[in-house]
């Protein structure tokens, strides 16, 4: 499935892995998590092999995975639970999360009763409940629309700021990828290998107009060079893109835009 | 819409069951020792309630139910689970359930009665067996369709194996089995029933042989019908309210 992976993830980053269905993104975040142990190689959280189901990761899958039987509060307040923690302590902590990630008012909603992005975010409060090292995000908004989907990466966002947690997210989406991540990790089709590291060069706090940016469509176009070409096509590509990039970032304006009719020539 | 209550229509129901049997007699002319009419039967319900012939043997009938219910429940949500997770178990045990549960209880009842005498226990035995079946299969079932990823979920968190079946599987579960405990509860009236009529001393059973039998009394084998069947009612709703308060609300 994967072949020759290798990369870090900076503490306090975001990484993002990009790469194509059936490339093994989610069976990479299931080696970090330790859910699956790999044939050869290691993964290591700050220094230390990972044990099997690592209690220093938090898991956010491609659905909300909640507990339909239990509302909210108590969904968040499971792994805690399952940890043996007093049930006033778990509910607090549990209302903490639940506040953090904008759902205060639910709490004791069933999941049924919940949109899909509600219940995502409470998979995400989830999985922040044993305050892990490193949250790990399995396409985490791919079922959600395109608008949904942006919005959510913003707040995704302000979480991380608010918790300094590390994320390792895997998605298919270039621009989810490159709005989130300090770095993107590329991977190939089957076997998985990493194609390239392309550092993204947006400065933080980011915002949805950060979508617009010259740096954010560089990034992109890097980024699907790598998905789709050969190396050398991708070095030619860089070489032709970056001189317009530059002329049109020192213009600050297309060449052509000249609304006074040419007179400073 | 209009908001009626939803007892209306059993209400309805009720009204016309009555007044198509009262037809049904008027129209056949038949005989007292036939179909005796239904105010004849209600007449005689509320005198065996009130003299005190009915409760002994409603008592003893609902004991053996209640016992037989618990002890069939309990070992067939255990049997279960354990056909549902071990292909092993359910190669060894499968072919014996299938065959326990196509003997007629008929023929069963007299063999249990001759192995364990009169009393209490052959009842309790016989209402076991006939409730087992049907959780058996609908815990294995159950427990078979939980949701793998909530199982992953469970071992990312390291569930120890019993809170994976306490907090995971029991609950996803719950639904299917309180669905087989309904059917088992009905059920289980009827094994109650029969076990008395293969011996016994008091037992509803007991009192539909004694009215048709010895006494001739018509009215009281119908009355005794109308109690065994309110009893499997109440029964029955007793399984719908658990139902309700434990999975009515995320369902």
């Amino acid at each position: 499935m994967l072949d020759d992976v290798s990369f870090d993830v900076p503490t306090h980053g975001i990484s993002a892995v990009v790469g194509p269905n059936g490339s093994g993104k989610s069976t990479l975040l299931r080696l970090v998590a330790g859910l699956l142990i790999p044939d050869g190689g290691t993964v290591e959280i700050a220094g230390a092999p990972v044990s099997d189901a690592d209690q220093r990761v938090g898991l956010v899958f491609q659905e909300p995975r909640l507990l339909p039987w239990r509302t909210a509060l108590d969904n968040v307040a499971f792994p805690l639970e399952l940890a043996g923690i007093s049930r006033q302590e778990r509910h607090e902590k549990a209302r903490a999360l639940l506040d953090l990630v904008g759902l205060t008012s639910f709490a004791r909603a069933y999941p049924h009763q919940l949109s899909g992005g509600m219940r995502q975010r409470a998979a995400i409060a989830r999985a922040l409940a044993r305050k892990p090292q490193i949250l790990l995000l399995d396409e985490p908004f791919s079922a959600l629309d395109a608008l949904t989907r942006e919005r959510f990466n913003a707040e995704l966002l302000d979480i991380w700021q608010r918790t300094g947690t590390t994320i390792l997210i895997v998605t298919h989406s270039i621009a989810e990828a490159v709005f989130l991540a300090d770095e993107a990790v590329v991977l190939t089709d089957r076997p998985g290998r990493v194609a390239a590291r392309v550092p993204i060069p947006l400065g933080r706090p980011r915002a949805v107009d950060a979508l617009d940016s010259a740096a954010f469509t560089r990034a992109a176009a890097t980024i699907r060079a790598h998905l789709s070409g050969s190396p050398d096509d991708i070095a030619a590509q860089e070489a032709a893109a970056a001189p317009v990039h530059d002329v049109l970032e020192r213009a600050g304006a297309p060449a052509w835009f000249d609304p006074f009719g040419g007179g400073s020539r | 819409m209009s908001r009626r209550s939803p007892l209306l229509p059993v209400i309805a129901a009720a009204i016309v069951f009555v007044v198509g049997w009262k037809a049904l007699v008027v129209l056949g002319n038949y005989p007292t020792f036939i179909l005796p009419p239904p105010e004849q039967v209600a007449q005689r319900f509320v005198e065996a309630w009130s003299d005190g012939t009915m409760w002994p043997h409603a008592s003893a009938t609902l004991v053996e139910i209640g016992l037989g219910f618990v002890v069939g429940a309990s070992l067939a949500v255990g049997v279960g689970y354990l056909l549902a997770r071990s292909r092993l178990a359910e190669r060894l045990l499968s072919p014996y359930l299938v065959a326990a549960q196509a003997t007629p209880v008929l023929v069963l009842a007299p063999l249990l009665v001759l192995w364990l005498g009169t009393g209490l226990l052959p009842k309790v035995v016989i209402c076991a067996l006939i409730v087992f079946f049907p959780i058996t299969v609908a815990t294995m079932v159950g427990i078979r369709s939980v949701d793998r990823r909530l199982l992953e979920l469970g071992r990312s968190l390291r569930a120890t194996p019993t809170q994976v079946l306490l907090k995971l599987e029991l609950p996803a579960a719950l639904p299917q089995i309180l669905g087989g405990m309904r059917v088992g509860v009905t059920l289980a009236v009827i094994g109650a029933i029969v076990g008395e009529w293969a011996g016994a001393d008091r037992g509803l059973g007991v009192l539909i042989n004694l009215a048709r039998g010895s006494l001739f009394d018509f009215p009281l084998m119908f009355a005794t019908l109308a109690t065994i069947a309110l009893i499997a009612l109440t029964l029955y709703l007793v399984v719908l309210l658990v139902e309700r308060a434990l999975v009515g609300a995320w369902r």
